[in-house]
């Protein structure tokens, strides 16, 4: 528990400078990183060495640092936020690493989600699919009171598990297919399971279903690979509530 | 004073607001048609005000740095989001909500503006209800409550530890529809970087494209400033890393006030730094006080084992350990305000008796609620923030007690408004954490939710129309005029300077340096010394950084150490701004404390005779001493009473 020092690291990481340009693997080396600093804060570190050299710093995505805006991705030794379950790479510590190990640092690779640069690519397709149908069309105001609408208590804390999504595209990354079949069953389901979201619930389906086949993401085989990666551990069980939900708006038709 | 007509409403406190809104103008449907407005910032505040204005039919264009509007760091709020419903009947109401959060902020809010959130603050609940917000719920179906600090009533809904999250995606869904519709252009990635001002009016904004390096314009008949707070001066706080102060500072320059920059509130219950490695703190939700006992070793040379590593919390026996919360305020206990409790986990850290390497941490300990209650309560209660603690420190808080300390969380102070929500420039709005209107010196755990939904979907929409009603013979603004050509200018030649110094040192040393001045001058205890000597020191380093700064990478191309470079030369004149403000203000008041003005017992003092004012800061150009304006604040419906906790 109490913090060692890694003396040695080698992080061999992905340099592209731009989506135009090819892209190649490059090997760092890093030293003196507390096991209690986060994997985010090593990379602080060795950007801050590399401008020092002279050498243009690593760029990845990162915000909150505390595991729920869903921006920071990373491939990590070939599992999308590295060596951990439930967890975003920016909670992963790096006493999770070994003394003179080498770390592959990758971007999410899907091609929906082109690269920008080095580490961060373009998650905007996951916009534009909730764009295309996962909400519920009201308008500010003129709202029943919100006792007015009772909710279960298992219906409520369903649909909670199924909202704790985050956006982060960890289930594509995993996903030998790039499918981003686990975020739209997330969406689906958690307004399925609310009534106020059952009015639009076949509309919402069909043109979430056919935003994300627009956009190029993959099919679905049912590997499971996503619910494995998924930080917030969303169950794989919501891509049948939206097989379901889907099939239902295809036969209404 | 003359710019500073709060045009707070006549009448009785109740009335004000529904006075107010039958009084304003209202813009019709075909007229909303042809105007346009700039949201920037899709936080609470952001997200709710482009979605409302969108809907009702303005042409809306939204502005974030972030790869997607729905990564605001709104999002990150955990705890809860108040509301007068009175739905458990024990007695809650709109005027108990507003005595609330006037009393919680140490009489320094406006008591208008504050009652207008308090009464809105039911709809914000039925709203984000119909949009899909899965809030807790009991067995009969009705929305479920928890109660939170300084409130002896049960107002807060929540959805489990992630109600930020949840309104915030409430939010974005909202506006989400308005984006298919058309109704709201998104601008990702994007940062503004100045405000435009034609003929007195804020007429758009400049904005950097941060994947392209373009520099682009944005023209509209008014602008939203929604962007949040400064707290990311300190360099280490609970912000999001890319949380920053530039957009209001930019607004600043252009003649918008800055109303009491010095309150900012420090968060007792944050993990501490473990080392010179730390990037950022996070936060373990405030609830945890309501079951975890505080305390440090009675015995000094407990506390150096401790810090030396030589035992551990539980080879300390119950009668040598100091609960200074349960001592100090036997009638609160650990459940004392924010500051407060942040205030006395510092004092006995100074003393020597932290209890971490860096003597800078406390215990917050659940062996005795474990005892009471079983494993279990406490896991169902708290299970997620213990998983959390845990990853992040290796350390099992069901064995042994967690660590903590108080850091930066929120900035009370921002951008000054009207009861309108306007600056003292006409056509631009500041909203949510970025202006400084509802929480005084000190805010209410669960109220910053509230305040940026109650400003996006139902105080602006309204204010707003007030403006826009005399703008709708305006032609769209053209972006080619002298004014955006001028601003653009400025923009690339700020850009220009920051990536040519070409110097030594990094953005982040730098950073690092002024957070720690900060810190230690405009932290957690501040005297009149320590504040002129944290201005020397804050316009030293400015100097070095604009002669040695080091900014690699390409102009046109993502390059996050720009973004930063430009985010950094900022907090370093927002810091300066801080000081100033602590300075001037020689009293103690809610998260601002000054060692002056303290009881012989060392609590805080207010001065209400002196400081009964909110501090309005203009800007006289770059160099210059700012002007202190000062807005009185009159109370008529609250007594001021000295706060105690004892």
């Amino acid at each position: 528990m109490a913090d060692k020092i890694l003396k040695k690291l080698n992080i061999k990481v992905w340099r592209q400078n731009r989506a135009s340009e090819k892209g190649k693997f490059e090997t760092y080396t890093i030293e003196n990183i507390s096991t209690g600093s986060s994997f985010l804060e090593m990379l602080d570190i060795l950007n801050n060495d590399l401008i020092e050299k002279g050498i243009d710093p690593i760029a990845f995505d990162h915000d909150c640092r505390e595991g729920i805006c869903g921006t920071c991705s990373l491939y990590i030794n070939g599992r999308p936020h590295g060596p951990d379950t439930e967890i975003t790479t920016c909670q992963l510590h790096m006493r999770k690493f070994k003394e003179g190990e080498t770390i592959v640092i990758e971007p999410w690779r899907a091609k929906a989600f082109p690269v920008v640069k080095d580490l961060v690519v373009n998650r905007t397709a996951f916009d534009k699919i909730l764009q295309a149908g996962g909400f519920i069309s009201v308008n500010t105001g003129g709202v029943p009171d919100g006792n007015a609408i009772p909710v279960g208590y298992d219906d409520a804390e369903e649909a909670m598990d199924a909202a704790a999504c985050i956006g982060c595209g960890a289930c594509v990354a995993a996903c030998k297919n790039s499918s981003a079949m686990l975020f739209v069953a997330a969406k689906v389901s958690h307004l399925a399971k609310l009534p106020q979201g059952k009015v639009e619930a076949k509309r919402r389906a069909r043109n979430m279903i056919a935003k994300m086949d627009e956009l190029g993401f993959g099919g679905c085989t049912n590997t499971g690979a996503c619910e494995v990666e998924c930080p917030k551990s969303i169950s794989i069980s919501n891509i049948s509530r939206l097989n379901r939900e889907y099939l239902v708006a295809r036969f209404s038709e | 004073m003359s710019n500073l007509n709060s045009k707070i409403p006549e009448g009785p406190l109740a009335e004000k607001w529904s006075r107010h809104k039958s009084a304003i103008k209202v813009v019709s449907p075909a007229n909303k048609r042809k105007l346009e407005v700039i949201v920037v910032g899709t936080g609470l505040g952001g997200a709710s005000a482009a979605a409302s204005l969108a809907e009702l039919g303005y042409n809306v264009k939204a502005f974030c740095y972030q790869d997607s509007p729905r990564r605001a760091h709104s999002i990150a709020a955990q705890g809860g989001i108040n509301a007068a419903k009175n739905y458990q009947n024990d007695n809650d109401s709109v005027f108990r909500l507003f005595y609330d959060t006037i009393k919680g902020g140490d009489y320094r809010a406006r008591e208008a503006n504050v009652y207008r959130l308090a009464e809105v603050s039911p709809n914000i609940i039925d709203q984000c209800v119909a949009q899909g917000v899965p809030f807790g719920r009991e067995y009969g179906g009705t929305l479920a409550n928890r109660s939170f600090g300084g409130v002896l009533v049960s107002r807060t809904f929540y959805a489990r530890g992630q109600t930020g999250q949840q309104l915030l995606i409430g939010a974005y869904q909202a506006m989400n529809r308005q984006i298919a519709k058309g109704a709201v252009e998104i601008y990702s990635r994007h940062e503004m970087l100045d405000v435009v001002i034609i003929d007195g009016k804020a007429r758009g904004i400049i904005a950097r494209d941060l994947i392209t390096g373009e520099i682009k314009r944005f023209g509209a008949h008014a602008v939203v400033v929604a962007t949040g707070g400064y707290g990311n001066v300190f360099f280490l706080s609970t912000n999001a890393m890319g949380s920053n102060g530039s957009a209001a500072w930019q607004c600043y320059k252009k003649g918008a006030f800055m109303a009491n920059p010095c309150y900012v509130q420090i968060h007792p219950t944050c993990i501490p730094v473990h080392g010179d490695q730390q990037s950022k703190l996070t936060l373990m939700s405030e609830s945890l006080r309501n079951d975890g006992r505080v305390w440090v070793p009675k015995k000094k040379e407990d506390a150096e084992k401790l810090q030396r590593g030589e035992i551990k919390a539980n080879d300390i026996p119950d009668e040598d350990r100091d609960f200074y919360l349960e001592r100090r305020y036997p009638s609160y206990g650990n459940l004392v305000p924010r500051d407060v409790a942040s205030r006395a986990a510092k004092e006995r850290c100074d003393a020597g008796y932290g209890v971490n390497s860096e003597g800078k941490a406390v215990f917050l300990d659940f062996k005795y609620s474990i005892e009471r209650l079983g494993k279990d309560v406490i896991e169902a209660r708290y299970g997620n923030l213990f998983q959390m603690y845990e990853k992040i420190t290796d350390v099992d808080p069901y064995k042994e007690p967690m660590m903590i300390y108080p850091a930066i969380h929120y900035s009370m102070g921002g951008t000054w408004v009207d009861y309108n929500l306007m600056t003292t420039v006409k056509g631009l709005y500041s909203i949510g954490e970025a202006n400084f209107s509802d929480h005084g010196a000190n805010r209410l755990g669960a109220s910053a939710l509230m305040q940026g939904l109650a400003d996006g979907y139902f105080i602006l929409p309204y204010t707003i129309g007030d403006y826009l009603a005399d703008e709708i013979m305006t032609p769209k603004t053209d972006t080619s005029a002298p004014e955006f050509k001028e601003a653009e200018k400025s923009v690339k030649e700020r850009i220009e300077k920051l990536y040519n110094i070409k110097g030594s040192k990094t953005v982040d040393y730098f950073h690092k340096k002024l957070g720690q001045i900060m810190w230690d001058h405009v932290g957690m205890s501040r005297n009149a010394e320590g504040l002129k000597e944290a201005i020397k020191m804050i316009r030293k380093l400015r100097e070095d950084f604009w002669k040695d700064v080091k900014v690699p990478g390409e102009m046109d191309n993502l390059n996050p150490e720009l973004e930063k470079a430009g985010r950094v030369a900022d907090f370093f004149d927002i810091g300066e701004l801080m000081a100033m403000d602590a300075l001037d203000r020689n009293e103690s008041c809610g998260g601002h404390f000054r060692e002056e003005s303290a009881t012989d017992e060392g609590e805080a003092k207010r001065n209400d005779e002196k400081f009964t004012y909110v501090s309005c800061w203009e800007y006289q150009g770059e160099g210059k001493e700012p002007k202190l304006n000062k807005e009185e604040l009159v109370f008529e419906n609250v007594k001021l009473t000295q706060r105690s906790y004892k």
